[in-house]
């Protein structure tokens, strides 16, 4: 899914939840969320970094249970729902070899005012750590390959 | 009845395949199930502890039943997101 894709979504669809084997543009939910209604979009981007535990990481190749991991997103998209009644919230999660510096996950929340924004995308990114089926595995430079499997 | 088996991540690796098919007795429960691929696939024993269990893409409890063509997948801890989870 690219950015300039995404933007044809922009008006037509209320919520993104999506697994994606291509690469994430830092805007390519933006566009998508800001409707005129709309004073704050908040989006979070997680992005591979260098090293882990003191370590360095070449890279990271993600896995998810795909089907389950969009459901999953959907739940923590209602759950934003029925706590803030924000109807504008889009996920998307890559998979497959990540590069240090790409995005693994770019949420994106769209409100009135900022506030609740902030919140509920703190609280998105939070819970798709709990529930959304999705793995991990470190490429380190010292040769090892590890799933990054830690208990929350 | 036949059950299909979801693996993930370390899970995948210890049972050597993304899904395999096992006959199971008919009211076998989830955590019963998970047993069996215990005794199958050895690997599987370390993650006893931390392993979710879904039937058909929803976390299910190891005393929900299963039903002949249901989905089971063993899901270890998730990582997903960006920054790792701080070693406890």
């Amino acid at each position: 899914m690219s950015g300039r894709a995404d933007s044809t979504l922009r008006g037509t669809i209320k919520r993104v939840y999506k697994i994606t084997s291509e690469h994430i543009e830092p805007d390519a939910l933006f566009e998508w969320s800001l409707k005129p209604h709309h004073g704050a979009v908040v989006t979070f981007a997680g992005t591979v970094r260098d090293h882990s535990d003191g370590r360095r990481t070449l890279r990271l190749e993600y896995e998810a249970y795909a089907e389950m991991a969009e459901a999953k997103m959907r739940e923590v998209g209602e759950e934003i729902r029925e706590k803030w009644g924000i109807e504008d919230v889009a996920m998307i999660h890559r998979v497959g070899t990540l590069e240090i510096g790409e995005i693994s996950i770019l949420i994106s929340v769209a409100t009135p005012h900022r506030k609740n924004a902030f919140e509920a995308c703190s609280y998105a990114i939070d819970r798709v750590k709990q529930i959304v089926p999705v793995w991990k595995k470190e490429i380190r430079a010292d040769g090892e390959r590890e799933w990054v499997e830690r208990n929350s | 009845m036949r059950i299909i088996v979801k693996c993930f991540a370390g899970c995948k690796d210890a049972v050597g395949a993304a899904s395999v098919e096992v006959d199971l007795p008919a009211g076998t429960t989830v955590g019963e199930a998970f047993a069996e691929l215990v005794d199958s696939y050895p690997g599987l024993a370390s993650y006893d502890r931390s392993v979710m269990l879904a039937v058909n893409r929803e976390y299910a409890d190891r005393q929900s039943v299963l039903a002949d063509g249901d989905e089971l997948a063993c899901i270890p801890p998730v990582s997903g997101g960006a920054e790792s989870h701080p070693r406890r």
